[in-house]
């Protein structure tokens, strides 16, 4: 029953994303419709991490490196000339889960601080790439030549067909970790993260299952950033920088780690409370640091722990 | 490549050594003893090199301005530990990583508020200006020799404090059992306010020393806190010994890379390529030298606990 409770809000979350356009028009607000197809595109970096930190137990802090790594994909390609988004798309999470590939095969080796310090260190190492990327825009980043074109179907172009395009890959994103989560795959995965030693006893080495989910995560992200590229018009190596793996962990904790809305929903508070406070003053990190940490130090199961619910199935 | 340029340039990777280890034994003290992943040491060298500045601007004088510094950077760092860092210790490193990661905004925002965003540049003191002949047609800077000097000094105490004082003997003891030292009736909070405060000010030191020569900006510590973060993964957590290492071979490669992998990647390749290739694979050449490491020692060169 309490389960259920916790699918109602995610639901009715949902619904009333899709009720926004309508609405926006009506009250001739179009600033709404971007500033939450944003929140949106950061909510699926968000569930992608939760992917591997929620119920992994693998404290990534270098997500931002696939957001890049779609986003440069996309405009690489514009650049040169290959509009076509389905093959842009395709490009993005083939080499975000490339790259997740090579990075995870040696940093989930590891694990505790080493993993945190060693995807923080990739994902600078990516960073600095971009910047070194000259042909590329480098340090000021390059204006995507054109949005992705995804033949006759949808429009990138028009503010609408976009926003819903985010929110059904938002959807599908949510459904696709939730059945991860619930299939044997995810099963092994969640145990390896509640006790490794007694994972392997039973025969299971989660190498592996770590390893897999770290490129799905990676993928999945990709998606984000082939997104987030085409919402912004521009490239820049900012996407990737620290800050952003930061912003996108805190995400998933403040909305409630191992939750399949959560993350979501630490998108939305996040994102939207920046942009009251950047509104209120230029200032606003410092109130937002501070908040931060009163957060963890506080509110240990993000705001989905607010509600009742079985903590795993959201 | 010429000799005297080999020879600069050997000296700018053990000036940028030193410098990375000043910083690097701070944070791998503070995980090795309290076990605490703390971000915003980056921040205590960005507070140490605004504190100078200002100080130096108060008293005109330089090293007056570098000692009140450096006490004022110990202060933040203590109270810091005592206002939120010490509900700390028991929680998982994901949390300890937030929150710190909560400082960071915090501290560049204040110093935005108090000084600016843009950078402030800085000189060197007078009697430290010039070049010196280290021999026979080599000259180096005055200054960033004396960054090494300093370096390497606070190098040799730390080894005297940590291997040979009470003091040292108590932190070491605070690293292998806490419960056990407190039960031998030492106030173990209190010599984690302590060792926090240290560590803090030789961040500060560090901070201070790179004024001069990198620029001083809101957002100065972060850059360099991911380069110590290599530093200490390829050390090995919690080592003293291994952050010095760490820190000498990553500011070796990373000038090594950055001054001679352009020419020497052009005499093997098309000078077109290796101009386009040399700077993105001289950036990125500490990171590979880590993955490597880590390939083949998972714990650093100097592992201790990683967990």
């Amino acid at each position: 029953m309490r389960a259920h409770l916790r699918l109602t809000v995610l639901v009715a979350g949902l619904v009333l994303l899709a009720l926004v356009p309508p609405l926006a028009a009506a009250l001739n607000q179009p600033f709404y419709l971007d500033l939450l197809r944003r929140v949106m595109i950061f909510a699926i970096a968000a569930v992608s991490l939760n992917l591997i930190l929620g119920y992994g137990g693998m404290i990534s802090f270098g997500h931002a490196a696939y957001l890049g790594i779609g986003a440069y994909a996309v405009a690489i390609l514009a650049y040169h000339g290959i509009y076509n988004g389905f093959v842009q798309f395709a490009v993005a999470v083939g080499a975000s889960a490339g790259i997740a590939l090579v990075i995870g095969a040696v940093s989930v080796r590891t694990s505790g601080i080493y993993f945190i310090m060693i995807t923080l260190a990739f994902t600078q190492m990516l960073y600095f790439l971009g910047i070194s990327l000259e042909e590329y825009g480098g340090d000021d980043g390059m204006r995507l030549a054109r949005r992705s074109e995804l033949a006759d179907l949808i429009d990138l172009g028009n503010p609408v067909s976009f926003y819903y395009l985010v929110l059904g890959v938002l959807i599908a994103f949510l459904y696709l970790s939730h059945r991860l989560v619930n299939s044997r795959f995810g099963m092994v995965l969640r145990a390896a993260k509640s006790n490794e030693a007694r994972t392997r006893a039973i025969g299971i080495a989660p190498y592996r299952y770590r390893l897999v989910a770290f490129v799905i995560a990676g993928a999945m992200c990709g998606v984000a950033g082939a997104l987030e590229v085409n919402h912004t018009n521009y490239l820049t190596p900012n996407v990737m920088h620290w800050t952003r793996s930061g912003e996108i962990m805190f995400m998933v904790i403040l909305g409630g780690i191992g939750t399949l809305g959560g993350p979501a929903l630490g998108a939305f508070v996040l994102l939207l409370l920046e942009d009251l406070l950047s509104g209120w003053t230029q200032h606003w990190q410092i109130i937002l640091g501070p908040l931060l940490v009163l957060a963890v130090l506080f509110a240990k199961r993000g705001l989905a722990g607010l509600l009742p619910g079985d903590r795993r199935d959201g | 490549m010429n000799f005297i340029l080999v020879v600069e340039q050997t000296l700018n990777g053990l000036q940028l050594g030193v410098m990375l280890f000043l910083l690097a034994a701070g944070l791998t003290l503070v995980f090795g003893i309290m076990n605490l992943v703390n971000l915003a040491h980056g921040s205590l060298y960005m507070v140490g090199a605004y504190l100078w500045v200002a100080f130096v601007e108060l008293t005109g004088s330089y090293l007056l301005g570098v000692l009140l510094a450096l006490c004022g950077t110990l202060v933040v760092g203590m109270v810091v530990e005592l206002v939120a860092l010490r509900t700390l210790y028991e929680r998982e490193h994901l949390d300890q990583v937030l929150a710190t990661f909560g400082l960071i905004l915090f501290f560049n925002e204040l110093i935005a508020i108090i000084w600016g965003r843009s950078a402030l540049y800085t000189s060197v003191p007078p009697w430290l200006y010039g070049h010196v002949e280290l021999f026979a047609g080599v000259r180096y800077p005055m200054y960033r020799l004396a960054i090494i000097l300093v370096g390497l000094a606070v190098a040799l105490l730390l080894w005297y404090v940590v291997a040979r004082t009470r003091l040292g003997m108590l932190i070491r003891a605070g690293a292998s059992n806490r419960t056990m030292v407190s039960a031998l009736g030492i106030n173990i909070r209190l010599l984690y306010t302590v060792v926090f405060g240290f560590g803090a000010a030789l961040a500060g030191l560090a901070g201070l020393m790179a004024g001069p020569i990198y620029a001083v900006q809101p957002g100065m510590g972060e850059l360099v806190l991911i380069q110590v973060f290599v530093v200490i993964v390829i050390g090995g957590i919690g080592s003293i010994r291994g952050a010095l290492v760490g820190a000498l071979i990553v500011g070796m490669v990373d000038t090594m890379g950055r001054a001679f992998l352009k020419p020497v990647l052009g005499s093997m390749i098309s000078p077109t390529a290796a101009e386009a290739a040399g700077p993105a694979l001289a950036s990125m050449l500490i990171y590979l030298l880590m993955a490597v490491v880590l390939a083949l020692r998972p714990q650093g060169l100097f592992g201790g606990r990683g967990g």
